[in-house]
């Protein structure tokens, strides 16, 4: 799922400064799930603001909501009235859900509460991990179930480099080298020889650095 | 036709010696002309690093037109860090039309190791790609199956890491530099000979030239810190404490006197094909060393 944290209190602080009524609206997939912006967020969010606006003499108006999806134009119209009363939205989902709001609502401000920070997953309560990049032509089938891709610091498709050490990498010694870890993955499996090949060169256009990408379904399309 | 004076050596049977210097900050290149001019005719050639440690500084490429300019025999280090394909691809083309033949080719140390540690790394390849890359430019063609008007010729070089405490990945990474067309390897810091020989007798079953890494260490201090700090050095505590043990002011000497012996070892036991000697900083002793150790 799309991982989220909140962004620093001041920087939301610094956002919100030149609006009065502000709707801060949580999103009930994703960023409910790394408890960044859900409902929960939402009502801890606003009691923090409101506190720090009645401290700092302002009269701010702060409303609360929450929709199951933000990055879906009918989830976001259930709260179209709550969100043509506010001056701004202060959006707790990612960054496709404060883009749903603005596209859907363009005289409307829309502000980022949280930073999308990767596509991963928690390996314990309070631990995300980053697994998938999106790079868009996936090699997992390649590397024993283990992406060099989002895992690997340099992204490298061959093998380690020469940093890795005690099956650690070299920027953080409390990351496994996704290479040791493709290597004792594909040991288990038997499937060493699968190693053996040049990996072909990557073809970067299907990630990101070939511009957003788009994807049309015809068999589906009304 | 041997591709460069240094393959001609390579493949001549000697005992082959390297170094290497490491470009400045800044735009006063006068230490590294004296380092290259004290050190470009001790050695069969002469590297120049590429931003090592992920710290800016001058160019390789800068620094290796210095080295043919001063009559030297250039080793172009590339890492695929800072560079996307295109800029490589363009990059070796100059080198070559400058008399520059010799690439080592590098994946390059992360960004987070280095001064600029909020730069975006590139690593559009690996080093593995980068070799065979090499090899598609001098069959005529770009990397986008484009003819060239003139088609480079390298001698082309990889990195390998002997003593790594997980060799195995390691080892199916150097069969991918040999099959992409590495022709010799400059191993990461040897101290003990034991896993050199390990590797050597792994190695010899593949064509290609080994030239153990030698970093001199000016003090147990500095010993510890590249263990802590540069990726991919593995000092031994031995060779630490034999450091520690040098009296006050003679850390420097003490760590000649290891890495003459550890050279001299190699040489007399015949375990590889050659030498690569790292000063890190202190090129002014490598003709010291070079002496002591008989080359």
């Amino acid at each position: 799922m799309i991982k989220a944290q909140q962004k620093p209190i001041a920087e939301i602080k610094a956002l919100i400064a030149p609006y009065h009524r502000i709707l801060i609206l949580g999103c009930g997939t994703c960023v409910t799930i790394s408890f960044a912006g859900g409902e929960k967020e939402v009502g801890l969010l606003a009691s923090s603001l409101r506190i720090a606006s009645a401290m700092e003499g302002q009269d701010k108006i702060f409303a609360e909501a929450t929709v199951q999806r933000q990055c879906e134009w009918e989830f976001i119209d259930a709260v179209a009235e709550q969100i043509q009363q506010a001056d701004a939205v202060l959006s707790l989902a990612c960054g496709i859900g404060v883009q749903a709001l603005a596209e859907r609502y363009p005289d409307k401000v829309v502000l980022p509460g949280v930073n999308t920070t990767f596509l991963g997953m928690a390996v314990e309560h309070g631990v995300l991990v980053e697994r998938c990049r999106a790079c868009g032509d996936c090699i997992l089938g390649l590397t024993g179930g283990v992406c060099p891709i989002a895992r690997c610091a340099k992204n490298l498709l061959n093998g380690p480099c020469g940093g890795s050490q005690n099956g650690k990498c070299e920027v953080n010694p409390e990351l496994d080298c996704a290479w040791q870890l493709i290597y004792d993955r594909l040991a288990r499996l038997g499937q060493l020889d699968r190693l053996a090949a040049l990996m072909p060169y990557k073809d970067w256009s299907k990630d990101y650095d070939g511009g957003p990408r788009k994807i049309v379904r015809e068999d589906l399309r009304l | 036709m041997a591709k460069s004076l240094f393959e001609e050596k390579l493949n001549s049977g000697k005992f082959i010696v390297t170094a290497e210097v490491g470009p400045q900050k800044g735009v006063d290149c006068s230490e590294m002309i004296h380092h290259i001019k004290l050190l470009k005719d001790k050695v069969d050639a002469l590297n120049v690093t590429d931003h090592q440690s992920s710290v800016m500084r001058f160019p390789s490429l800068g620094g290796c037109l210095l080295v043919k300019e001063l009559g030297g025999e250039p080793i172009l280090q590339v890492t695929c860090r800072d560079r996307n394909r295109l800029a490589l691809e363009a990059d070796l083309l100059l080198a070559y039309s400058r008399g520059i033949c010799n690439v080592l080719c590098l994946t390059g140390d992360s960004v987070d190791v280095g001064d600029h540690k909020e730069a975006k790394p590139v690593f559009d390849l690996d080093s593995v790609q980068l070799l065979r890359m090499i090899r598609t430019l001098e069959s005529g063609k770009d990397m986008g199956g484009n003819d060239l008007k003139g088609a480079p010729q390298f001698c082309i070089g990889a990195s390998v890491h002997p003593a790594a405490d997980r060799i195995e990945p390691q080892l199916v990474k150097f069969e991918k530099k040999v099959a992409a067309g590495a022709q010799f390897f400059q191993t990461q810091g040897i101290y003990e000979l034991d896993s050199l020989r390990r590797f050597m007798q792994y190695a010899s079953q593949f064509d290609v030239k080994i030239l153990a890494g030698i970093i001199v260490m000016a003090s147990a201090r500095m010993a510890q810190y590249m263990n802590e700090n540069v990726p991919g050095v593995i000092v031994p505590q031995s060779v630490i404490d034999e450091l520690a043990s040098a009296e006050k002011g003679k850390g420097l000497q003490k760590g000649i006197e290891i890495a003459v012996r550890t050279i001299k070892a190699i040489k007399e036991q015949n375990l590889c094909h050659g030498v690569h000697i790292m000063a890190v900083g202190r090129e002014s002793v490598v003709p010291e060393i070079i002496e002591a150790a008989g080359l």
